[in-house]
């Protein structure tokens, strides 16, 4: 009989033994009746205790609710809907001020690098929270080996536009492709990352694969997914959701629990798989990193 | 069956059933690890659509009973209202204590900054002394006409309800808008009807019988 060691379990299945304390084995422990009433408020005083801890959210979650209109609009959508994304082949189109612009093959892109983890907090500016161990390739080398010009202030990314196999983009819930930038600096930042995996597995289609943008210390929708043309600018590029609702989403869009969504607070937020909301740190907690990108800069008029 | 039985022998057990399944569903889904992703989220959006689900069946019943000439229908009007109540009780709760942790101070603030907040809030205060005076007792106590007159915070709160989810959405506004075009055919019908009744008022044709106010036909239903 062939024993599994330690070594064979996948990483997934590691960090859910760790996760014993999530709510959801809680109240499935707690039992049906005893849960609904009784049962929280015990868990009440546990969760409170352990909240401000930054553990991985399961990859159940972090693979299953997602915010990807491309393919619907609810959290669920995306897992249902983005399984028939073809992934392979894929081109990246490296376009505006670069002194090498071509269209790439995705792999021939990233040839030279080798993938490392990184484990963020992602904060979603609706107000939740996860804690992601990526798989990804600081975008500050891959923008050093394409050697844009010195006009080039902004990169602004692209996520494929293809109604067919993103069933999302035959509504006109946002205006498509979905466009995503950052100034140069912010792109350069070595916290800055193209992601193509989590968990030590290539990047799920729900997630954004095959290639994703993650910049830790801004909302969440600051990510462009999919991928498929990276483009260096002189000018501050349109963004999506900025476009959509300028007075809701800027274009930093740095988390910031002082500056609250027209609509809702930001101070705070519910990390996934707790019932109580905990504070929202500045930055999303990378303030020592890059406050200074943004020294003198007044954050609430570039919010 | 006569009419009368069919609504307490199959109408309204078949509701209080109903009344129970969305928060049967919750416990289940909870309970099972269904939910991915935000368990707070799922409670409110299963809480405050059958809130919102249920103020729309109560408001449906008076141009059903019109259409269909079926009286008797009434009879289960306050069950539905009830249900809806208990439903914005717990989307309510929710809210109060695993959004805000109960915090009186966080929770001023919300209610006064964020407009949805505000509107939600007002709904739910609506429906608090439509709950209170749902029994027959009070009916009598207030009589029909003033009764009739208090129950009309009934459209507000569903005015309210619908603009509550409506702000609260990030973009996709198909649900509420779903909503709200129920709700305007349902007022709008009234503004009709009620029109309809004023002509028939200046112009009163032999034929035509007297129509029950709603207060009064609920009095009727509800005489033991």
């Amino acid at each position: 009989m062939l024993i599994r060691r330690p070594s064979d379990l996948p990483a997934s299945e590691i960090t859910d033994q760790s996760l014993f304390w999530n709510r959801r084995d809680f109240l499935k422990a707690a039992g049906l009746g005893a849960a609904a009433v009784g049962g929280l408020l015990p868990s009440m005083n546990l969760l409170s205790r352990r909240s401000d801890e930054d553990k991985l959210t399961p990859w159940e979650d972090v693979t299953g609710y997602n915010n990807y209109y491309e393919f619907g609009t609810g959290k669920d959508d995306p897992a249902r809907q983005a399984g028939g994304l073809r992934t392979k082949p894929w081109k990246v189109d490296i376009a505006g001020e670069v002194k090498r612009p071509a269209v790439y093959d995705l792999g021939d892109l990233l040839k030279p690098f080798t993938p490392v983890e990184r484990v963020y907090r992602m904060r979603c500016v609706e107000g939740w929270s996860m804690v992601i161990p990526w798989l990804g390739i600081p975008l500050g080398g891959i923008i050093d080996r394409l050697e844009p010009t010195s006009k080039a202030k902004y990169v602004e990314f692209t996520t494929l536009l293809d109604p067919q196999q993103m069933p999302g983009q035959q509504r006109g819930v946002l205006e498509w492709p979905y466009v995503e930038a950052l100034r140069m600096d912010e792109a350069r930042h070595p916290l800055t990352l193209m992601v193509t995996g989590v968990y030590g597995k290539p990047l799920p289609n729900q997630n954004g694969a095959p290639l994703r943008l993650i910049v830790p210390w801004k909302y969440g929708f600051k990510g462009g997914k999919s991928i498929v043309k990276i483009r260096f600018r002189e000018t501050q590029p349109q963004t999506t959701w900025n476009i959509a609702a300028p007075d809701e989403y800027g274009f930093f869009a740095n988390v910031n629990p002082e500056v609250d969504h027209p609509r809702w607070s930001q101070s705070r937020e519910r990390r996934i798989g707790q019932l109580f909301k905990r504070k929202t740190l500045m930055f999303n907690g990378y303030g020592d990193q890059v406050a200074s990108l943004y020294a003198g800069m007044d954050l609430r008029k570039n919010f | 069956m006569t009419r009368a039985a069919i609504i307490t022998r199959v109408l309204k057990p078949v509701l209080y059933l109903a009344a129970i399944l969305p928060f049967a569903w919750l416990l289940f889904a909870l309970l099972t690890g269904l939910v991915m992703g935000d368990e707070v989220k799922f409670m409110q959006h299963v809480t405050g659509d059958t809130a919102l689900s249920c103020l729309m069946l109560t408001l449906a019943v008076t141009p059903l009973r019109r259409l269909t000439g079926w009286n008797e229908i009434i009879k289960v009007r306050r069950l539905i209202g009830l249900t809806a109540f208990w439903y914005a009780c717990l989307h309510l709760s929710t809210y109060l204590v695993f959004d805000q942790s109960l915090s009186v101070d966080e929770i001023l603030r919300d209610i006064v900054k964020h407009p949805w907040v505000l509107v939600g809030f007002t709904a739910f205060l609506c429906l608090v002394p439509l709950a209170v005076t749902s029994t027959t007792g009070w009916v009598r106590r207030l009589g029909g006409k003033r009764w009739q007159r208090l129950h009309r915070l009934v459209y507000v709160a569903a005015i309210a309800g619908v603009l509550h989810y409506f702000w609260l959405v990030k973009k996709d506004v198909t649900f509420p808008l779903a909503y709200g075009s129920v709700l305007l055919i349902l007022l709008a019908s009234r503004i009709w009807w009620s029109r309809d009744k004023a002509r028939a008022k200046r112009a009163p044709r032999k034929t035509a019988a007297p129509e029950p106010s709603e207060g009064l036909a609920l009095n009727e239903a509800e005489r033991p």
